[in-house]
């Protein structure tokens, strides 16, 4: 399988990792030139949204991957990558350069950023994902699911009564960092 | 290490390939924030004003800080003086999201540093050179930066200080097992951090560059020489036109090996803050805190 992962900003060199130990051909997307090499799932590390969303259209890759994902390419997201592709974001009072009008926003639900409040409110817990036990979560400065939009959403996981990771036709998406935690079963 | 220290690195990890900010009002964290900022360091005075003052430089007022957390989603930084740990208690207080334990203030403790592993807040803290780098590591801290020049505009001491610190990287990644501990006593460096760069063939946290940036190009040398990111202090808002540049500066630390793209991101950006050669100051801000 061959992964392209976003590295214009955030733990895109983390996400490599992650892919290659589990077999995967990886390739960085830095320029649309890099679109060229085709791809089976496009990943998005985590980061932050606002400086992803906003290098995403400087550098003109943002129209090609919507076009992409609209078009049924799987994805998997952690963190700043389910910020980028939520339908809608839920900040209380929001910030100058939120404008999710200019991300993906295919994925039927809602997320509040930073919904654990600032890094004194990361966190790790261990819980069930999609059937396995103890797996070990990594929460930093983590958005949450506020909302989900659509039945066809599934949760993978559950962290206080809210969903923490989703599945929705191609696209995984998590609110922690699966790909922190190379040591664990991981979850792919 | 504890699961906090371990946590403190993980958003550290989440800051790479990004360009950290000094601003000093909100108006200034908004541009950032736009421009491409993944996080902003909140102080009263930019570095190149504390050094044209003079006197004694301060943590800022907390409520210019939150000021600041009030106005943007990324995470905030502050600096706290070298070894002053009720700054530092004051700071996480306030829940900023990293402290940095900065030189660019004038010291509080002439030969410790701040206990950092007390603290549930992550800390950032400046290296010229690996011993110096694995000595703050050891005492807690989370990230570390370049200590450069702060407030020139020169960029010497960043590239000095970054060259080092990866050639001494690179000659413990040589050495037999047997040879690391004389390495870590010529490092006066704790024996367990020598070896995980042995081992691994680098730090064992982020490390970015700081001190001196000034221009798309600066920053571009310095992710080629080995940052995983820069601090831009006075070269943004000491600039002609600050969002214009603090965006050029963004897209360059992404695509540094793009030269082509950097020869577009460096045209009509304006005049770039006026520096001073870092060997025509008086105040060596690099020599404090060792």
């Amino acid at each position: 399988m061959r992964v392209g992962v976003l590295a214009v900003q955030g733990a895109f060199a983390e996400m490599e990792a992650y892919w290659r130990a589990r077999g995967a051909e990886v390739f960085e997307i830095r320029q649309t030139s890099d679109l060229g090499r085709g791809m089976d799932m496009l990943a998005l590390p985590g980061g932050e949204s606002t400086v992803q969303g906003k290098l995403l259209n400087d550098l003109g890759l943002f129209a090609p991957l919507k076009e992409s994902v609209a078009g049924g390419l799987g994805v998997f997201a952690t963190c700043a990558g389910l910020i980028l592709l939520a339908e809608r974001i839920d900040d209380p009072g929001g910030s100058a350069a939120t404008r999710p009008e200019q991300w993906f926003g295919v994925l039927p639900v809602a997320v509040r950023r930073n919904a654990y409040g600032r890094q004194l409110g990361s966190f790790t817990t261990r819980g069930e994902f999609d059937g396995r036990h103890d797996v070990e979560m990594t929460f930093i400065r983590a958005p949450a699911i506020t909302d989900v939009l659509s039945p066809e959403v599934e949760t993978l996981s559950t962290f206080d009564g809210r969903p923490t990771s989703v599945r929705w036709r191609g696209i995984t998406a998590f609110t922690w960092h699966p790909e922190l935690n190379m040591h664990g079963p991981g979850v792919v | 290490m504890s699961d906090r220290q371990e946590l403190n690195r993980n958003l550290a990890q989440m800051l790479k390939g990004g360009v950290i900010m000094d601003v000093t009002t909100p108006e200034q964290a908004k541009i950032a924030e736009a421009a491409g900022a993944c996080a902003v360091m909140a102080l009263e005075r930019i570095p190149a004003d504390i050094r044209a003052a003079g006197g004694v430089s301060r943590m800022s007022d907390p409520a210019m800080i939150k000021g600041i957390q009030a106005a943007v989603s990324i995470p905030v930084m502050a600096k706290c003086r070298i070894g002053h740990i009720a700054e530092a208690r004051i700071l996480e207080a306030i829940e900023i999201d990293y402290i940095d334990e900065s030189e660019v203030l004038s010291p509080a403790d002439d030969v410790r540093h701040i206990d950092k592993t007390k603290f549930n807040v992550p800390f950032v803290c400046g290296a010229r050179d690996l011993g110096e780098a694995l000595r703050r590591i050891g005492e807690g801290a989370t990230m570390i930066r370049t200590k450069g020049e702060p407030g020139t505009g020169d960029v010497v001491q960043a590239v000095r200080h970054m060259r080092k610190m990866q050639s001494e990287i690179r000659r413990v990644a040589s050495l037999r097992d047997d040879e690391l501990y004389e390495a870590a006593k010529e490092l006066a460096a704790p024996l367990d951090l020598v070896r995980f760069v042995h081992d691994n063939g680098r730090l064992p946290v982020v490390n970015f560059a700081a001190g001196g940036v000034a221009t798309p190009a600066d920053a571009a040398l310095m992710m080629e020489l080995g940052a995983e990111g820069v601090f831009v202090g006075s070269g943004i808002f000491k600039s002609g036109d600050p969002a214009k540049r603090a965006a050029a500066i963004v897209q360059a630390v992404t695509n540094w090996q793009d030269s082509r793209l950097l020869a577009q991101l460096s045209e009509n950006l304006g005049p770039a803050m006026v520096g001073i050669n870092a060997d025509e100051i008086e105040t060596i801000m690099e020599e404090r805190g060792k």
